[in-house]
């Protein structure tokens, strides 16, 4: 990484340095520049285009901003002393009582034209000619511009960016930009960029190669195992016209494609479902611990969920309208503050009304559904019932490529990271403190935790609040891949419920591998029943699993009817 | 049942019965006429409370919490919609033999599960057998495994959530998202004529009458002293050789059989049922009429129908925003301050009074009842 910012900027230095002395010379364009400078002025359309491609053609990086000007339409003639005629770019607008005036910039190269005292020179509008730019003229220039900006992107010092510049080319199919890409493969390091340049490479081969090239760069893609070929393989394999060498080749590769395919989309759906099985962990951990302690089933669990979610929705509006500067950090401030939001509202939730109603499960349970639709409707009245943007920081879009075709996304990354810390938190806290050993001695016997003087009420609100804690976290994590919506939670509720069911009470293990399983299952099943028969499908599973073990994964030994 | 308690029940009922149709026949200036709409709403109101004995029955008397009596309502609902729709004919905006939605989705043929359904015996006899059917699979499988209290209510949250997400789908046939509506006729009578209103509303208050009885017979009976004991204390009666799965099947399953009665006689009235009746939320809204009314005994429920419905078709006219704060207010304070419902509440009251009156003597109506809810003792937890 430090390698790579050092070399970038070596690089930009390197390139500085000639930019800066060559600034104040103003060179005059070669002639043939000259001629297709004047030409693109032309009110002849076709004349003008001719000018254009000439332009393109020369691959001079001074003459871009005149092709970008044409497409803005923000080119015009002037007349000089003369009678000569002269085409310039014009700036923006300036008004000055009721005339307007604009800059003048020079059609080679975009320096500013000066006025004999040295300002910038002010020319009023009126006495411009501007130049008239046709639809046609238009779209003859665009490939122009990507060719021009394509080149240079090869060069950037973001891998990214190279990386993407190399897709784009090699989707145009343009084989104009063959001799940029080989360059550009000649130089790269990254292993990365190298796979798309030579797939840019092939793709253009296999379009408009010779038939030898064609079969060559078929099966290089195959090699490859490239899937943004697979449908012009396919294209070339039942094409009648072509050559059988080719055909065969295509169709090899077809095949080699489709099982790279397979496997690479096998990894990233177990992705998925491990990200959305984090998701669910953090819910149901906070579930699952609140329902071993007291017996409690907290329908509203969901709606602290949201409250969360809604907390890093706040805290983004924050920082956008009071620190702009440190708004990728707002991720890091609004974490724990969803934890805060979340936890507060489930110890007043315990304390006010929860702590009422111990050992009526069921009471508790239309209870705590009554407070989520009330916290749902008090968020849709007040956040409206739409779904709110929260945008992600930099650092945690994109991802990091495993392999070819498998790229995992640093925000998926990152809640799967998140739900694993809170599982160790949770552990450490549980089993190697004081405050753990006395959650566990009241979730395993209330009334003589009580007699030895553990506080059990206070434990109690004390774990539920944690609990809600747990739940603010998942929703923040989630703002990262879903949508936020005051009926975030309701969609997630059920889910984490079965997780709990599954997993049995009061067993971390138990949860963890219900968690994991039910959003692995989920994910597996989406793609091959669709999302809703997913969904009744793991129903039916987890009804047949507890006719098998009617207390879940890891259940309590023990000899109480009772349980 | 003391005499003039019956009576008052027998009073309440032919006011149901004959009494709203009566001032409905009345002529339209008489102060006393009721109007064609509210006596609509009150049918569908009359088809809830049927529901609501259904869950009472289950809830209040067995103890067991269902999270999904909306799928119940809507597979009887279904069930009458889709013979309902095979009445239209011809005469929908497509002219075309099938159901408008299929004309829209491409279907070409009647899908099998449709055609059983031009039969009108057949329809009457799905209303209570499909979700029967399925309540006794379901409750089968669940209480055969010993799913009960908050696992049994969030299993089948889980079915409601599951059926909702199904009845949603195009591909399943049954109008998607729409659901099924713009019937035109049942049975032959036109479902426009205030006569056939009337007719309707009269069967469902009928049938409440009905379920009221059936209810009240079942409860009296020795198994319902069995789903009592359940309710107590299940582990007790199963040590005592009863097993409580069967008694609980049988009492899940009568209690669907009257949602889909109640489903059917709904779809009839209200002209249209769509998935959103029989989701989750709709699911634990049944739930609240029930806990407000009083559970554990068989007024409340009928009370609590009628009167939260009410309540909520008033409050959403004039304050949309305000209906769900106000349910979700509802069901906390219902759990919180009464927790024997409006009957209940009102029950133990009079009972009160009259004691404080000097009637001394022993009255096991009107004194302490037993708990209504499994009173487990203060949690003893289980130790390792």
């Amino acid at each position: 990484m430090v390698r790579h910012i050092l070399l970038a900027l070596m690089l930009l230095s390197g390139l500085a340095a000639p930019a800066a002395a060559q600034a104040p010379a103003s060179t005059a364009p070669p002639p043939e520049i000259a001629k297709a400078i004047a030409e693109v002025a032309s009110s002849d359309g076709a004349v003008q285009e001719a000018a254009a491609v000439a332009l393109g053609k020369t691959g001079d990086r001074k003459t871009l901003p005149l092709l970008e000007a044409l497409r803005e339409g923000s080119v015009a003639v002037r007349s000089l002393p003369g009678g000569k005629k002269e085409t310039v770019i014009v700036g923006d607008k300036v008004s000055e009582g009721d005339k307007t005036f604009v800059p003048l910039f020079t059609a080679y190269g975009k320096d500013p034209i000066l006025a004999p005292d040295g300002k910038p020179l002010l020319a009023e509008l009126s006495t411009l000619e501007e130049v008239a730019t046709g639809r046609s003229l238009r779209l003859a220039i665009r490939p122009l511009i990507d060719a021009f900006s394509g080149n240079t992107q090869l060069a950037d010092a973001a891998w990214t960016v190279r990386k993407s510049a190399a897709t784009k080319m090699g989707n145009s199919g343009d084989p104009a930009a063959l001799p940029a890409l080989s360059e550009a493969l000649a130089r790269e390091k990254d292993r990365w960029v190298r796979y798309e340049l030579e797939q840019a490479i092939a793709l253009i081969r296999l379009k408009s190669g010779t038939e030898a090239e064609r079969a060559a760069a078929a099966t290089a893609l195959g090699d490859l195992g490239s899937a943004d070929a697979l449908d012009r393989l396919r294209d070339a394999a039942a094409d009648g016209a072509a050559p059988a060498a080719l055909r065969q080749a295509a169709a090899d590769s077809v095949k080699r494609v489709e099982r790279w395919a397979l496997l690479t989309s096998t990894i990233q759906t177990g992705f998925q479902g491990l990200s959305l099985g984090s998701i669910l962990l953090l819910m149901a951990l906070g579930l699952a611990i609140v329902f071993g302690l007291m017996g409690v089933i907290n329908m509203a669990h969901g709606e602290l969920m949201a409250l969360g979610a809604y907390a890093t929705f706040v805290t983004q509006g924050l920082f956008q309208a009071h620190a702009p500067g440190a708004f990728e950090y707002y991720f890091l401030v609004a974490l724990p503050l969803s934890f805060l939001v979340s936890a507060a509202a489930g110890f007043a939730l315990e304390r006010g009304v929860i702590r009422f109603l111990y050992g009526r499960p069921l009471e508790t349970l239309l209870l705590t559904w009554g407070v989520s639709l009330m916290i749902q409707q008090g968020l849709r009245l007040w956040f409206g019932a739409a779904n709110v943007d929260v945008i992600s920081p930099q650092w945690l879009s994109g991802g990091i490529p495993v392999m070819i075709g498998v790229q995992l996304p640093y925000n998926r990354l990152f809640i799967i990271g998140l739900a694993a810390v809170a599982v160790a938190a949770m552990y450490l806290l549980l089993f190697r403190t004081d405050a753990g050993l006395r959650i566990r001695a009241v979730t395993q016997n209330r009334g003589m935790a009580a007699c030895l003087g553990v506080r059990s009420r206070r434990v109690d609100a004390l774990t539920f609040a944690l609990g809600a804690g747990l739940a603010g976290v998942a929703g923040c994590a989630l703002t990262q891949i879903g949508n936020v919506g005051p009926e975030l939670g309701q969609n997630y509720i059920v889910d984490s419920f079965m997780v709990v069911v599954t997993g049995g009470v009061g067993k971390l293990a138990g949860t963890i591998f219900a968690a994991a399983g039910i959003g692995g299952l989920n994910k597996i099943i989406e793609p091959e029943l669709g999302a809703v028969f997913g969904k009744v499908a793991i129903l039916v599973a987890v009804i047949l699993f507890i006719q098998r073990r009617p207390s879940g994964l890891f259940a309590a030994k023990g000899r109480y009817a009772d349980s | 049942m003391r005499t003039h308690e019956r009576w008052a029940y027998l009073a309440l009922a032919f006011l149901l019965v004959v009494g709203l149709p009566l001032l409905n026949s009345l002529p339209k200036d008489s102060p006393l006429h009721v109007s064609d709409f509210t006596l609509n709403l009150f049918g569908k109101f009359v088809t809830y409370a049927i529901l609501a004995l259904g869950i009472d029955l289950i809830w209040g008397y067995a103890g067991v919490l269902s999270l999904g009596h909306g799928v119940f309502f809507g597979l009887g609902a279904y069930a009458m919609g889709m013979h309902l729709m095979l009445e239209i004919g011809t005469q929908s905006v497509y002219r075309n033999v099938l159901p408008d939605f299929m004309v829209w989705n491409r279907v070409t043929e009647l899908p099998w599960f449709w055609k059983p359904f031009y039969s009108v015996p057949f329809t009457l006899l799905a209303v209570v057998a499909v979700p029967g059917l399925v309540a006794l699979v379901f409750g089968f499988l669940t209480f055969r495994s010993r799913i009960r209290g908050v696992y049994f209510s969030i299993i089948t949250q889980a079915l409601a959530l599951c059926a909702w997400l199904t009845f949603n789908r195009n591909a399943m046939n049954l109008g998607g998202t729409n659901g099924l509506s713009g019937f035109k006729t049942i049975f032959g009578f036109s479902l426009n004529d205030p006569a056939t209103q009337r007719g309707l509303y009269v069967t469902s208050a009928l049938f409440l009458c009905a379920a009221f009885l059936l209810c009240r017979w079942i409860v009296r009976s020795p198994a319902g002293k069995v789903l009592v004991a359940i309710r107590d204390s299940e582990t007790r009666v199963l040590f005592c050789g009863y097993s409580p799965a069967a008694f609980k099947v049988f009492v899940f399953t009568v209690s669907a059989m009257l949602a889909g009665v109640a489903g059917a006689l709904y779809v009839g009235q209200v002209g249209i049922i769509t998935p959103a009746r029989i989701g989750v939320l709709p699911s634990i809204e049944m739930i609240i009429w029930v806990a407000v009314g009083g559970r554990g005994t068989l007024l409340g429920p009928v009370v609590g129908a009628v009167g939260v419905n009410w309540l909520q078709s008033l409050l959403t006219t004039h304050y949309p925003d305000l209906w769900l704060l106000v349910l979700g207010g509802m069901f906390v304070a219902v759990v919180l301050f009464f927790p024997d419902g409006v009957v209940g509440t009102v029950q133990k009251l009079a009972g009160r009074l009259r004691r404080v009156g000097g009637e001394l003597k022993f009255d096991p109506a009107g004194g302490e009842r037993p708990p209504l809810l499994p009173q487990t003792p203060p949690p003893v937890r289980k130790e390792r």
